[in-house]
């Protein structure tokens, strides 16, 4: 900043105290406009003065969130580009290592709050893969776990596309996403007991098995899925205004997703095939039939389709998912690791079962001790450290997890894909116009909960 | 009770000679404590998953041919985990608090010698012929859960780097990002930055992990050759304080820029107040009894 001493304020325009004026400084004169002042924005224009720096956000509702986009424009044309991030910083990675390791993913959950399951399982699987339990996982837990983050992975696609596209004012395809995607949350809610948020990927399995009737409610809602789907693309795809906004806008090819560090939708926009599931498998993703789709239009549009694309692959495996699940446990047999308690619901909400309090208060000594020691200390996980990546719905979501071998992560960190992909922000919108950085933005598809954490 | 400080080099290499059990081993100097029992909750845990954990120390097995009628040590001390249950305050009065947790943690002090497995080996092998200074810049490598690890010299982390990155053997075209941990008894070393790399041409991971003292938390940045780690090395910076030297714009990037201090550090409370609840408070997380 400049010695203030140089800097002379003129007196505000007119009478409003709440109006800005004009700043004498070192590099010209300065004009903050708040609105109702654009008199003196005009007049400054025509003067010859057009380098004009808009703060967008932190509260444009097409930012995703609190996302705050620094544009320094030339006319209608895109100077530099920069953004302001950490208005929803939470500190979730502090609080994991005052939680023992279960309690990590209550926190955890809340990060990507777009794609809970995801954040959940790359934690749960790094902390598995510490504890050496990665091959004692129920079949059952597992395929659950897949079918979760496949259903996850649609309602975060219907969500990036559902915004993306009001925010160039296809209102429709919100209000259709929304529409669709509140199906899927009623799937986590009939399952997990809860839209977002869930803490149900556990480390050992799952929180609780599937309800009855869960099944046959995600048949009924892929079968949904597959009538009303295809209805976006009738919308979508060949919409002209919808491929005006989008066809070209936001390039970025192959060069700079790799130097950028992207992954997910946006670097398959550019031709190459890399996916997680496909590459380095997890969860017995290897098993599963189902497809990358890319493109190579490294654009906005691209982008669309390819989410669009995965929508009916997640579908698939899905499917697939229910088809395998057999009778069997949902939490790992070792009851040193095992959370003990099975929730039920009681007169009084959901709470422990009465089976399981009449088990440790009435019959097992052993099992109260089980229950006690776990709840209140939790177990030890080994020392050392472990990176497990996921591909969540925006690329590369990856879970640096140490221990140092007491009962609470001694530093967990998530190399989170939103936070990473936002870089590329200027990139895609220097040069470009205002109007385009709305749909470069969304094409990231940011979720602020994820970046900021 | 053993104070951590004082652990000597040669204690070091014996104990990455020892397999890692890993719980705490009664304490020499405490003859009057109870036998501790073959199996207690927190024991049964560590005894069943070091599995993992020996097969990163060197267990005796792949000792050099010289070392056998050495015998192998406990590991020193944990240096920051007390007694059975890591209770600080009154409370724990069954003497177990007097235990010595035992340090098995592979970060601080493992090394694993070749092999490591073809692909692991063939990486070590171009990163051998592609840096110069190989010996100088690579303290030590370790695999650990199938994860390669290299222990890299800051002087020399953006000659490794660069070797990684444009080598046709190695290709790892993406840096995932830099992590701080903060290890506050490792002295010397407390810091350490942890640098995911990603191969796509050749399919596979690798770790960097490099270290600078609290006294001068400098390492150089690598922003040059992976301008995505630019946000990351603002958010260590940010969260732990580490400064990238010749980073282009090393500001905070979550925290407000007139914020002091760097709250991911150990020494940094996480804050936060009593909560009463009907007639009973409960203090703030970081204030709660706990277990380590």
């Amino acid at each position: 900043m400049s010695n203030l001493d140089d800097v002379t304020f003129a007196a505000p325009g007119g009478d409003d105290p709440a109006e800005a004026g004009v700043r004498e400084t070192t590099e010209g004169p300065v004009y903050t406009v708040s609105g109702d002042d654009w008199g003196d924005v005009v007049d400054a224009a025509i003067a010859g003065q057009e380098r004009i720096v808009v703060n967008m956000g932190p509260q444009h509702p097409s930012t995703h969130g609190v996302l705050r986009l620094i544009l320094e424009l030339d006319g209608e044309t895109i100077v530099s580009a920069r953004c302001g991030i950490g208005y929803l910083h939470t500190g979730i990675e502090k609080n994991c290592e005052y939680r023992n390791w279960t309690q990590g993913v209550t926190f955890l959950t809340r990060a990507d709050y777009l794609s809970p399951f995801f954040n959940e399982a790359a934690y749960v699987l790094g902390v598995e893969r510490l504890l050496g339990i990665t091959e004692e996982i129920p079949e059952r837990a597992t395929v659950i776990r897949v079918m979760m983050m496949e259903l996850n992975r649609i309602s975060s696609h219907l969500v990036a596309i559902g915004t993306g596209g009001m925010e160039i004012g296809a209102l429709t395809i919100m209000t259709q996403g929304i529409r669709e995607r509140e199906r899927t949350l009623d799937l986590f809610e009939l399952i997990t007991g809860l839209r977002m948020n869930h803490a149900y990927i556990r480390p050992g399995g799952v929180a609780q098995d599937l309800p009855p009737g869960a099944v046959e409610s995600v048949r009924e809602y892929i079968r949904w899925m597959r009538e009303y789907l295809p209805t976006y693309e009738q919308l979508l795809n060949e919409n002209p205004i919808f491929k005006g906004r989008t066809v070209g806008v936001g390039h970025l090819d192959l060069t700079g997703c790799t130097a950028l560090g992207i992954t997910g939708p946006v670097l398959r926009s550019t031709g190459l095939p890399f996916d997680l599931r496909k590459a380095q498998p997890y969860c017995g993703y290897e098993t599963y039939e189902f497809d990358v789709p890319t493109v190579d239009t490294c654009d906005s549009y691209g982008r669309y389709l390819i989410r669009m694309h995965e929508m009916y692959e997640s579908l698939k495996i899905v499917e697939q998912c229910l088809d395998r699940l057999e009778p069997g446990p949902v939490m790992i047999a070792d009851k040193k690791i095992a959370w003990p308690a099975q929730l039920a619901l009681g007169g009084d909400g959901l709470g422990n079962s009465l089976d399981h309090i009449r088990h440790i208060m009435g019959e097992s000594m052993e099992g109260l001790i089980h229950h006690f020691k776990l709840v209140t200390e939790g177990f030890r996980v080994p020392a050392g450290q472990v990176y497990q990546a996921v591909e969540s719905p925006r690329g590369e979501l990856g879970a640096h997890v140490v221990s140092e071998g007491g009962t609470r992560p001694w530093r967990v960190h998530l190399r989170e894909p939103s936070f990473n992909n936002l870089q590329a922000m200027a990139a895609m919108c220097e040069g470009g116009m205002v109007a385009d950085v709305i749909v470069a933005v969304a094409s990231l598809d940011p979720v602020m909960g994820g970046v900021d954490r | 009770m053993n104070a951590s400080g004082d652990r000597s080099p040669e204690q070091d290499e014996a104990t990455a000679a020892a397999a890692g059990t890993e719980e705490s081993a009664a304490a020499p100097d405490a003859e009057d404590l109870p036998e501790r029992p073959a199996d207690g909750d927190a024991d049964r845990v560590g005894a069943q998953k070091s599995a993992s954990a020996e097969a990163v120390v060197a267990g005796p097995g792949d000792l050099p041919a010289e070392a056998p009628e050495q015998e192998p040590g406990p590991p020193p001390p944990h240096p920051s985990r007390r007694g059975m249950f890591g209770v600080a305050d009154t409370g724990d009065t069954s003497g177990y608090g007097r235990l010595v947790a035992r340090d098995t943690n592979p970060v601080r002090h493992g090394s694993t010698p070749r092999p490591w497995g073809d692909e692991y080996d063939s990486v070590g092998d171009a990163l051998e012929a592609a840096v110069a200074e190989y010996g100088a810049a690579v303290e030590r490598v370790l695999v650990d859960r199938d994860e390669l690890t290299l222990f890299v010299r800051r002087e020399h982390l953006v000659e490794v780097a660069q070797a990684l990155r444009d080598d046709p053997a190695l290709r790892y075209e993406m840096c995932m990002g830099v992590s701080g941990v903060h290890y506050p008894e490792d002295s010397g070393r407390e810091l350490h930055a942890v640098y995911p790399f990603l191969s796509i041409t050749h399919n596979r991971r690798l770790r960097v992990e490099v270290t600078c003292p609290d006294e001068d938390p400098h390492i150089p940045s690598i922003v040059e050759l992976y301008p995505g780690n630019n946000w990351h090395e603002r958010e260590t910076y940010d969260f732990f304080g580490i400064i990238f030297d010749g980073h282009p714009a090393l500001a905070r990037i979550e925290m407000p820029d007139d914020w002091v201090g760097h709250p991911q550090r150990k020494d940094y409370p996480l804050g936060g107040i009593p909560v009463e609840y009907k007639g009973a408070t409960i203090p703030p997380a970081d204030e709660r009894r706990a277990y380590n």
